[in-house]
């Protein structure tokens, strides 16, 4: 729905032995509705890059721009959606963790009652509106995340790994939910993986990085149609050609899943 | 997609199962079955005549006494006597406890503070600060009460405040992310958050409530109170009354547990997930 515009981010932790440079000199633009999946393997800094754009940290150069308006801190233009379970309130119900943000935003509750069961629909969780999220597998406690994040109308869409820790079939399905979730929104997504297979099914640009410092690699069209298949002969050339970006920074045959 | 649906039902299913009934008396009967035993011990003690008989009263004596002084009013007086110091002083720690402990958590100056104040004062045993409280507040039931909130707000703080720091950053996190202001984060995420470590310290400082009362209605001179009731036996050899007013702690504590304590936490954090039933 907005650009954003990534410009020379630089980020530092501390740490005992000193400053160590988690992300160096990062630069790239994102299209407005654009699905930007940003790979790379664990220590690329690609996680810590998510949390700047987020605004859970401060960047120590350069800044990050969302449609013009510079990055200052966590901000309601924005949905972020973590890989941990555990991000969704247990003391709510479904209904209730996706009507958090309306609820922030002060909107009546009849409103972002109705609001946050159309997302929960959306998300193909219209059964589970009253259960609560100890009661609902992992799954669908990430799509009651997905539903949460999208309930409030962020323009942009931040999503750290959220389906590794989900099994594989349920992963597969997952990603055929937020293809169509995306396509029904159009929202601009920022996606972090280490799942090259998953970057290519969702993705129109793979940004990849490579580690220590986190230096963007390579910037990788995906000109598939979609839905994709992912057994098809320019899937599986797609792939092979982002893991030979990732192969002499990841084993060989260590970038699949 | 119909994986969560199986779980769900699977879930579900012993709730419903025929074996439901018979678990359940199984689980009176081993509820039950060392109280069995201990009544037995006791019996055979009382009737054996190791002690006189003035001392160690069979249960059907102490029934007796129970029923009789139940009937003519005397030991509800003192339970409810008790029970209202006992609730006013748990009141005045619940209040002040949680919130010392919820500002000890979310600032770093209250921390500073109150924590080395806390630690000192906490593994005092309540006694000891008796005579102090007598001196200042007087003799009665004031003196108790305040002595009693006095005491038991200290695990009260002690949980809160350790409830606030265990609250999940990604929750907090979470809740930026959605526009949550400090008084929203405070409330809609840090309170229900650190709920069952709040509990779990009202819990404790009720137990420990109790514990300091009975002792100080004695020291306090109140002319009412099963702490009166139990010392004050002792004078007159009156061990029936003595057991009679235990009973009655016992059963009090048990009625608070049962009826208040699991009753808010099925309702709040068992019913979430945060706390196993």
């Amino acid at each position: 729905m907005v650009p954003i515009a990534i410009d020379n981010v630089t980020l530092e932790y501390d740490t005992p032995a000193g400053k160590v440079t988690g992300v160096k000199d990062v630069s790239f633009d994102i299209g407005a509705s654009e699905f930007v999946c940003i790979v790379g393997p664990s220590g690329c800094g690609k996680s810590t890059l998510l949390n700047v754009i987020a605004g859970f940290l401060a960047p120590a150069a350069g800044e990050i721009r969302i449609d013009g308006k510079t990055v200052t801190g966590h901000g309601m233009d924005r949905g972020v959606v973590f890989q941990d379970f555990a991000q969704l309130f247990p003391w709510r119900t479904a209904l209730g963790n996706v009507s958090f943000g309306l609820e922030m935003k002060g909107i009546a509750k009849a409103e972002r009652d109705r609001i946050a069961r159309e997302q929960l629909r959306l998300v193909k969780l219209e059964k589970f509106v009253d259960s609560f999220p100890h009661h609902l597998s992992g799954g669908m406690q990430q799509r009651v995340a997905i539903a949460r994040a999208l309930a409030y109308n962020p323009s942009v869409l931040l999503m750290d790994e959220p389906f590794a820790a989900l099994d594989a079939m349920t992963r597969d399905d997952m990603q055929l939910l937020l293809a169509d979730v995306w396509r029904a929104t159009r929202k601009t997504v920022i996606y972090v993986t280490h799942n090259v297979a998953e970057a290519i099914y969702l993705a129109d640009r793979v940004i990849v990085m490579s580690a220590h410092p986190g230096t963007v690699q390579a910037d990788i069209r995906i000109d598939l149609p979609r839905p994709r298949d992912p057994l098809s002969v320019e899937f599986v050339e797609c792939q092979k050609q982002l893991m030979r970006h990732l192969g002499h920074k990841v084993s060989g045959n260590g970038a699949g899943h | 997609m119909q994986d969560a649906a199986t779980t769900i039902s699977a879930r579900e299913a012993p709730g419903h199962s025929p074996g439901r009934a018979a678990s359940r008396l199984r689980s009176i009967w081993r509820n039950i079955f060392p109280f069995i035993v201990v009544g037995v011990l006791w019996e055979i003690v009382a009737v054996s005549g190791i002690f006189p008989a003035r001392l160690f009263p069979t249960i059907e004596t102490v029934a007796g006494t129970f029923f009789a002084l139940t009937a003519n009013g005397i030991l509800p007086h003192h339970a409810i006597e008790t029970l209202i110091r006992l609730l006013s002083g748990f009141a005045l720690a619940g209040v002040f406890g949680v919130t010392i402990g919820i500002l000890m958590g979310r600032s770093r100056l209250a921390e500073d503070i109150f924590l080395p104040l806390v630690s000192i004062c906490a593994p005092i045993p309540g006694l000891a600060y008796t005579p102090l409280f007598l001196l200042w507040f007087g003799l009665g039931s004031f003196s108790s009460i305040l002595l009693v909130g006095f005491v038991s707000a200290f695990p009260i703080i002690f949980n809160s405040w350790t409830g606030v720091k265990a609250v999940k950053e990604i929750w907090v996190r979470s809740a930026h992310s959605m526009g949550a202001d400090d008084r929203r984060m405070f409330t809609h995420v840090i309170l229900p958050g650190a709920l069952p470590y709040i509990l779990t310290g009202l819990r404790l400082g009720l137990a420990q409530a109790w514990r300091v009362l009975v002792a100080v209605e004695m020291l306090a001179a109140v002319p009412w109170g099963l702490g009166w009731l139990i010392f004050g036996a002792r004078k007159f050899l009156n061990t029936d009354a003595m057991l009679a007013g235990i009973v009655v702690i016992a059963l009090i504590g048990l009625l608070l547990e049962k009826l208040v304590f699991q009753k808010i936490e099925n309702y709040t954090v068992v019913r979430w997930g945060m706390v196993a039933a």
